[in-house]
């Protein structure tokens, strides 16, 4: 009991929350002005010299040169095409493999270990190998990517088809589904949400190999465009070219989310 | 039920098995006949479960072997299905989608599928639910559209594995109360297991006592109230509940203080 007269009682102080994060939509946008904003500045007033870094304006400027001059449909088009043929490929190669890994025994056992081998080297690194199998066209760099993005979506579909509840698979089973059915209604939709976070990475990971296929031997293409404006040292035009591969890399993000919602509308 | 020939039965003939060293069951023999609903209750770890995937074709005994008597009704697309303790609903498919999965296998789609799907969803007093999700779902309403889903193949015999487990006791009551409704109804039969004494004695004809691991039949218990009557006969049923809770007992402690690495 308190002493006479006193009231103790007080609100018990709140200790929850904190871990929880909330969705700031606004937030985002704001931070990407402000940035380029400050930056601006920096260069208006001479403390960030042209040389160092040129100015936002600048680089704006290279952009709209790009486009009156047409030249960024032609680096960006050139690039788009190796892109999506090179991840297409890979991709279906990928959930291919490494659904039959994440379904037959024989495939598990013979092809978990080449995978393991493969993964890590940089295929960047096979390039000369790929020109002098593809060509110095198209073929190489799209066999780059092709390479870079298989084996994360085997790696990425395998691991989900392996997390499938085994309980939902005896459940088809009872009830005397096909084998055909199980992989079709149950496997494959269970392994998607892990399919597609795959998808998350290697689109990334294709973005990056992209560009360095393109400066060790293009024309036309985002990273061509970069290296040249890097032997020039025309930076503001090499921002550009960074910027439109962020902007890419951005647009894929929004693609991929898009095609989670569309997919994974069951989950919450 | 007119010659014994028509009458569906499951006959589980001496089985035994084992996991590599364990030892699991251990000579069962049990019939559910039709109409029947058989209780299978035991210590964890008995084996009730596993001996319920033997009896469903899931998993093959060591020795002994399980038999079905008897044609299945007419129409009846799985005459074993079961009802299992997690419901084992496809997340991605709505409660329709859930039970249209089981008919698209056996060509029913369209109006066909439809129909029965409407006749088993107001059976299970789910029809407004019909275009929900399961994770929209509480557990009670899960396990519903796990029992429509079973209903729409025409079982001749359910394989209820510990179906109520999973459910907290209030739900677990509506549920039991469903169950009886249901059996009252429509007469099926079912082997259940539980680990539950309350549900044995509730919904079972007889009861299958196990022992701990190994499980051996300790004793069959017959209840031989009506299940509409149970309610309000609760002093027989008590001294039932007793009667088989001093059997269990000893098995529940020793099973309880057993080191595991069964699964």
């Amino acid at each position: 009991m308190p002493p006479d007269g006193v009231d103790t009682t007080r609100p018990v102080p709140f200790r929850g929350g904190g871990f929880r994060t909330r969705s700031i939509f606004v937030v985002g946008p704001i931070v990407f002005v402000l940035l380029i904003l400050l930056w601006q500045l920096g260069s208006g007033t001479g403390f960030i010299s042209d040389i160092a870094l040129p100015a936002p304006s600048a680089v704006f400027d290279a952009f709209r040169d790009l486009v009156t001059t047409g030249m960024l449909w032609k680096h960006l088009s050139a690039s788009l095409y190796r892109l999506v043929v090179g991840w297409t490929l890979g991709t279906l190669f990928g959930v291919a493999i490494g659904t039959s890994i994440g379904l037959f025994s024989l495939a598990r056992a013979g092809l978990v270990p080449v995978v393991s081998a493969a993964f890590p080297i940089p295929k960047i690194a096979l390039l000369p190998l790929f020109v002098i199998w593809f060509g110095t066209g198209e073929g190489s760099k799209v066999a780059t990517i092709l390479f870079g993005t298989l084996f994360p979506t085997v790696v990425a579909t395998y691991g989900g088809i392996d997390n499938v509840d085994r309980n939902l698979i005896r459940m088809g089973q009872s009830f005397g589904l096909t084998w055909l059915s199980i992989v079709r209604k149950i496997v494959i939709p269970g392994a998607l949400p892990a399919i597609l976070s795959g998808f998350r990475i290697s689109a990334s990971i294709a973005v990056v190999l992209l560009v360095a296929a393109e400066m060790i031997g293009a024309q036309y293409g985002i990273g061509a465009y970069i290296l040249t404006a890097g032997a020039l040292f025309a930076t503001d035009q090499l921002i550009a070219g960074v910027a439109i591969l962020s902007i890419l890399g951005l647009a894929i993000g929004w693609l991929i989310g898009r095609a989670e919602r569309r997919f994974l509308d069951w989950r919450t | 039920m007119l010659l014994d020939g028509a009458v569906v039965r499951v006959i589980i003939d001496g089985i035994s098995h084992d996991y590599g060293q364990t030892q699991v069951l251990r000579d069962i023999s049990v019939t559910i006949d039709e109409g029947e609903i058989v209780a299978v209750i035991g210590p964890s770890g008995c084996g009730k479960s596993t001996l319920l995937r033997f009896v469903g074709g899931l998993e093959r005994p060591d020795s002994g072997r399980v038999l079905l008597s008897g044609e299945p009704p007419p129409g009846s697309l799985n005459p074993l299905t079961y009802i299992f303790q997690d419901f084992a609903l496809l997340p991605w498919r709505t409660v329709e989608g859930n039970v249209r999965l089981v008919l698209e296998d056996h060509g029913i789609r369209g109006a066909a599928a439809r129909e029965i799907v409407s006749d088993v969803l107001a059976r299970t007093n789910l029809s407004d639910f019909r275009t929900a999700w399961p994770r929209q779902l509480s557990g009670g309403m899960k396990q519903r559209v796990a029992i429509a889903r079973a209903l729409s193949v025409r079982p001749a015999v359910m394989l209820m594995d510990e179906p109520l487990s999973a459910l907290d006791a209030q739900t677990r009551e509506l549920l039991m109360d469903d169950l009886v409704e249901l059996w009252i109804r429509e007469q099926f039969s079912a082997c259940y297991v539980t680990h539950n004494l309350a549900e044995a004695v509730r919904l079972a004809h007889r009861i299958v006592v196990l022992s701990r691991r190994p499980g051996r039949i300790r004793e069959i218990v017959e209840i031989d109230i009506p299940l509409a009557e149970r309610p309000g006969r609760t002093a027989g049923l008590d001294e039932l509940q007793h009667r088989v809770w001093s059997l269990l007992r000893e098995e529940a402690r020793e099973a309880d203080r057993e080191l595991t690495d069964a699964a």
